[in-house]
């Protein structure tokens, strides 16, 4: 789409492309379609000890996931700095925008965008995923299969915490800065809990992991809360970590979580752990 | 036109959603987002077998086409098209024709060679043409409603789409002459963005 100033804009388009049946009977593109299928799988690595209670379906109670880097680092500020967390997991896939996860039985490197799993030494029904690694549209169901697949459906409980940009946040009176960050929740029909922030209005979309994983949620009926952030900062920022403070309320309940004290500074900085007093509740 | 009443924020409404109303014995399957291209032939199968197994007695896939891939004919008169299965034409005969509907036109498989085959092509239709040979080869009663259509604000055209159904099968009733009133989902709100801020003017 070219616009008034002369610059060219991709722009998502709804319509949809008719398939070129005729291509497919040739056995060659076959063989191409399904090396690109086998390269894009998405595959779920448990350290042994997991691997071998997956006989049965793993206990898991509460599973909590944080989609982008801001969720990841409130969780790593808060709830896994704690030291009770093993890693005993991590998804590898391959796409366009992540290349580097292709390795499925070496994990990640630190700071690697990554999928990660923690389960709690105290309470091993308790289970966390960081997830700061793109996942393509085409892989999101594989995702939400394999790890749900793995776990035992009854008793389970899901949260979200999700970052999103705040220019994709729709409403009709204009947002002025000063209401940035804020947050939202979104909740599957069979979750009777309070949520602890507005919920987020019409016509507003969920998209990517957060969408997949509340979706089926709401087809398998599981509760499942989501806590969509929305931000006007890309890179990690304390300010917008802290915005999920309002989640601790649920997560002390289950595991110990730090008390997180800033110190008055700048508005926006990316170390977080660098200037910050923690206090363990 | 009232907005949906079923506005209310936290109202979680998935990529794909079945509703039904008993007393118009009707069921409405839909399609909220784009079926990945790789697994459109496993979509049309599946849809197609589920359609056979819940013995529905008629189905209607709605659906656009691109309107700039029209040919010179197509750019002149309405947008809207049928098509219809084997199947169907059994059951409603030359009801479609005899109320002026215009079917669907096949393209030459070779553009400029003479004598060079029809076949069907539904460009940006998505799954329509996999739905519909499908439909065909499974004996499925299927009626294929489109409408040309662009980018955009494609509110109009849904209205002309439902419009044109409606004249077919009543599912509203209309004063003569006149368009049924049709309520608008919460979802068509805020189409081309939020709020403008009031120190841009």
């Amino acid at each position: 789409m070219a616009t008034f100033f002369g610059e060219v804009l991709s722009v998502y388009s709804r319509a949809v492309e008719e398939d070129d049946e005729d291509l497919d009977d040739e056995n060659e593109d076959e063989q191409i379609h399904r090396a690109i299928e086998e390269k894009r799988e998405v595959h779920i690595a448990w350290c042994p000890e997991v691997a071998q209670s997956l006989e049965g379906k793993l206990q898991c109670s509460e599973l909590i996931i944080a989609v982008g880097t801001n969720a990841a680092g409130f969780l790593s500020a808060y709830v896994l700095n704690t030291e009770s967390w093993d890693a005993v997991g991590h998804a590898s896939l391959w796409n366009e925008r992540s290349r580097g996860s292709s390795r499925q039985s070496i994990a990640p490197l630190p700071g690697e965008p990554a999928c990660l799993f923690y389960r709690h030494r105290d309470n091993p029904a308790v289970l966390v995923c960081q997830s700061t690694c793109y996942i393509a549209e085409d892989q999101l169901f594989q995702w939400t299969e394999k790890v749900f697949g793995c776990l035992q459906k009854r008793g389970l409980s899901v949260m979200v915490l999700s970052d999103s940009p705040v220019a994709e946040y729709k409403t009709p009176d204009y947002l002025y800065g000063s209401a940035v960050p804020f947050l939202r929740s979104l909740k599957s029909s069979a979750s009777k809990s309070q949520a602890l922030c507005p919920a987020l209005e019409q016509p507003n979309i969920l998209t990517g992991l957060p969408a997949a994983v509340l979706s089926h949620c709401q087809v398998h009926q599981i509760p499942a809360v989501l806590y969509q952030c929305y931000t006007d900062v890309i890179s990690p920022d304390s300010i917008t970590m802290e915005t999920y403070k309002p989640a601790l309320l649920c997560l002390s309940k289950l595991v110990k979580v730090s008390e997180y004290i800033v110190e008055q500074g700048p508005k926006h900085f990316c170390s977080p752990l660098v200037t910050a007093k923690i206090k363990t509740t | 036109m009232n907005w949906n009443a079923d506005c209310e924020p936290g109202l979680i409404l998935i990529h794909r959603f079945m509703y039904s109303s008993p007393e118009l014995r009707l069921a409405v399957l839909q399609i909220r987002t784009p079926i990945i291209q790789t697994k459109s032939k496993k979509f049309c199968k599946l849809m197609v077998s589920w359609i056979k197994a819940s013995g529905f007695s008629r189905t209607v896939l709605l659906s656009s086409s691109h309107a700039y891939q029209r040919d010179d004919q197509q750019l002149l008169g309405t947008p809207l098209r049928y098509l219809q299965t084997p199947s169907m034409q059994k059951v409603t005969g030359d009801r479609l024709k005899e109320m002026e509907w215009r079917e669907m036109e096949t393209v030459s498989t070779f553009p400029g060679v003479t004598d060079s085959e029809q076949r069907l092509y539904i460009p940006g239709g998505g799954a329509t043409k996999g739905l519909f040979t499908d439909s065909c080869a499974e004996d499925i009663p299927l009626v294929v409603v489109l409408i040309f259509c662009s980018e955009g604000d494609n509110i109009p055209d849904a209205f002309t789409l439902l419009n044109h159904l409606n004249t077919w099968l009543h599912l509203v009733d209309a004063p003569a002459q006149m368009q049924p009133k049709w309520r608008i989902p919460a979802s068509w709100r805020l189409l081309f963005g939020s709020g403008i801020p009031p120190a841009l003017f």
